[in-house]
């Protein structure tokens, strides 16, 4: 099994080379690169499968000490993330190959490669167990983004690809100052290392370190009020390329968060974040309402949505963390659907704005039902994944007794189903404004691939109980902390080896107590 | 010999975040890759004391310095390596489409614009600073 963890990073990687040196055939592109995100799936699913039995999988590349070298983690909480993203990413590129027989996708020769890139970069942000290697990560899957982004070279994208550059690149930089921040303070990277330190560290500098990385990741997560690159950027992208952004890398971001402030356990900064996710979640929601397109309207509530997950990790309970997964899981497919329906929309009508649009309901039936269920799932409504995810972080807040951020989530809630509201008449009800189109070639592929989402959206609520179950235990594993760590570090102690050796943070820096 | 290290990354990241507040993408680039140093730098002081190179064939000597912090220097400067370039690359796109590279407001920001000065100062921010 430790082989399937190392190999979810490298082949994406590997393929992302095979797929750039046979761009140009797209038949064979095509292949490499469905072929390996769907083997990429297979991978993680089984991991899941094996987690789930068996428990957490370290690996250590090269068998260097945890201290030295790079560690990967599969626990619960890493499993669950990596499956459903890996199995959303491939739907995406399904979709992708569909939509580029009607002309309007984006250039295909850099769609696949760089998914692939993107793909290794998700998978290294879930799996690794040291604080710098979620840095170099983070820039793969960034640096990836930013392709992507802006490989069309229109004025739109160049202008909003240098805000998302530039404000990405200085979020960058902070990363690595804390990285500094941190080596200097506890003489190590690893996560479990850290685990064991930080809650030694002097109370100032455990919330400068909680604050700092507060700021970093909540910057990658698009949390209030370091969101405002999100609304403009993503919109401008080629619309399939916003699906897989929208789905993932502000998840990533909010992963990532809940790994590290509840491992390193930064209970204090609790009511920080949990005033952070109010602000978040109906500033969000406020700037979707006074939206005029179906794909802005979506971007902003993509912010809206990062409120809720942060309110599960504020709470700082297992109840609060386990609804958070539930959360982030339900999320990345919800939110890729909605916008590779936008894609459809975009692709059918040439548009996306809701004045128009309008009576696509008579002509394309299904995209509607395709909009409307994960819509009504964003929103909450039962009996969707969105109801069950939302119930549980309501339910966990109830249990804390934080009654105003409740509330603030139930009126977030119905603002939600305000601006999906907004988006099914403005887009979908109504007259028709046009005669009917012939369907664009690749639009059953396209179909497809989206239908399969809305499917994997609906089959969240249905196994909602097992899910319930594994978020619960992935919480547990992250808040009490200890099992992580000793099975992170546990054959450090089995092998002797030198503990210092030569490399060994002997020193770490002039305030380095905790290390000593 | 710490704490001047300290100061230094103190100046050159000042330096940095006044270049990267800039319009002007190409002294956004010049600013990031300060930031890039001063963070090396930043990276290297939490290494703690200078030693001897970590060889380890010529560890007989004694007190060797830390090798991660500069593991992870090096990776960290290819990393800004690349992405300075790619900075450039979209600086020369936007001189191409714009004949400038300035980094330009974003599409909330005019629409804000507009409702507040009426079409004169739309038109201004439209196309940033001039």
């Amino acid at each position: 099994m430790s082989a399937l963890v190392g190999l979810v990073v490298t082949l994406p990687l590997l393929s992302a080379v095979v797929a750039l040196g046979v761009r140009q055939r797209s038949t064979l592109r095509d292949i490499v690169t469905i072929g390996t995100l769907a083997a990429g799936s297979a991978m993680s699913i089984a991991l899941l499968v094996h987690v789930e039995a068996n428990g957490t999988v370290v690996v250590r590349s090269g068998g260097w000490s945890p201290e030295l070298g790079i560690t990967l983690v599969a626990d619960m909480f890493a499993v669950l993330v990596l499956a459903v993203a890996m199995v959303t990413i491939t739907l995406v590129e399904v979709f992708s190959v569909g939509q580029r027989r009607s002309s309007v996708g984006a250039d295909p020769t850099v769609v696949g490669p760089m998914l692939l890139i993107l793909t290794a970069g998700v998978a290294l942000s879930i799996l690794t167990g040291d604080l710098f290697t979620l840095f170099v990560a983070f820039e793969l899957m960034l640096v990836a983004s930013y392709v992507l982004l802006t490989h069309q070279g229109r004025a739109g994208q160049v202008r909003s690809g240098m805000t998302y550059v530039v404000i990405n690149l200085f979020a960058s930089t902070l990363f690595l100052f804390g990285v500094a921040f941190v080596y200097a303070s506890t003489g190590t990277v690893n996560f479990a290392l850290l685990a064991e330190r930080v809650p030694e560290l002097a109370t100032e500098l455990r919330w400068g370190i909680g604050l700092w990385f507060l700021v970093v990741f909540g910057t990658k997560a698009a949390m209030f009020p370091l969101f405002s690159w999100l609304p403009d950027s993503y919109p401008t992208a080629p619309t399939t390329i916003t699906a897989v952004f929208a789905g993932l890398l502000t998840k990533i971001g909010v992963y990532v968060m809940i790994r590290f402030h509840t491992l390193l356990g930064m209970d204090d900064l609790g009511p920080v974040i949990l005033v952070i996710s109010g602000l978040t979640m109906i500033i969000g929601v406020l700037g979707a309402l006074a939206q005029d397109d179906m794909k802005r309207i979506l971007a902003f509530h993509i912010v809206s949505q990062i409120g809720y997950m942060l309110l599960g990790l504020g709470l700082f309970t297992v109840a609060g963390v386990a609804g958070a997964i539930v959360f982030v899981v339900h999320q990345i497919p919800v939110k890729t659907v909605l916008f590779l329906i936008a894609a459809m929309v975009e692709t059918d009508r040439g548009s996306s704005a809701l004045s128009k649009l309008g009576g696509l309901i008579s002509q394309r039936p299904w995209l509607a039902a395709g909009f409307a269920l994960p819509a009504l799932s964003l929103a909450g409504l039962p009996p969707f994944s969105g109801f069950v995810a939302k119930l549980a972080l309501v339910d966990a807040a109830v249990a804390s007794s934080s009654t105003v951020i409740v509330v603030v989530a139930l009126v977030g809630s119905v603002l939600t189903l305000l601006s999906m509201v907004k988006i099914w008449s403005g887009v979908f009800w109504g007259p028709a404004t046009e005669d009917p189109l012939p369907e664009p070639k690749g639009w059953p592929l396209m179909g497809r691939a989206a239908g399969v989402g809305t499917v994997l959206t609906l089959a969240i609520a249905v196994v909602a109980g097992p899910l319930w179950d594994a978020s619960e235990r992935a919480a547990t594993e992250l808040l009490e902390g200890d099992p992580y760590v000793s099975q992170v570090l546990d054959e450090v102690a089995d092998e002797p080896t030198e503990p210092a050796g030569p490399a060994a943070p002997t020193e770490p820096a002039e305030g380095g107590d905790a290390d000593g | 010999m710490n704490g001047y290290l300290v100061l230094a990354v103190g100046a050159i990241t000042a330096i940095g975040v006044y270049l990267v507040t800039s319009r002007v993408l190409s002294r956004i680039v010049l600013g990031f890759a300060l930031l890039g140093h001063a963070v090396v730098l930043g990276l290297i002081t939490a290494g703690g004391r200078a030693g001897d190179a970590p060889l380890a064939d010529r560890l007989d000597g004694a007190r060797p310095a830390d090798p991660l912090p500069q593991a992870l220097s090096l990776t960290a400067i290819v990393i800004s390596f690349g992405l300075t370039l790619f900075l450039l690359a979209l600086a020369r796109r936007q001189h191409q489409l714009s004949g400038d590279d300035l980094v330009e407001d974003d599409i909330e920001d005019r629409r804000i614009a507009r409702l507040d000065d009426g079409d004169e100062a739309a038109h201004d921010t439209g196309t940033g600073a001039t």
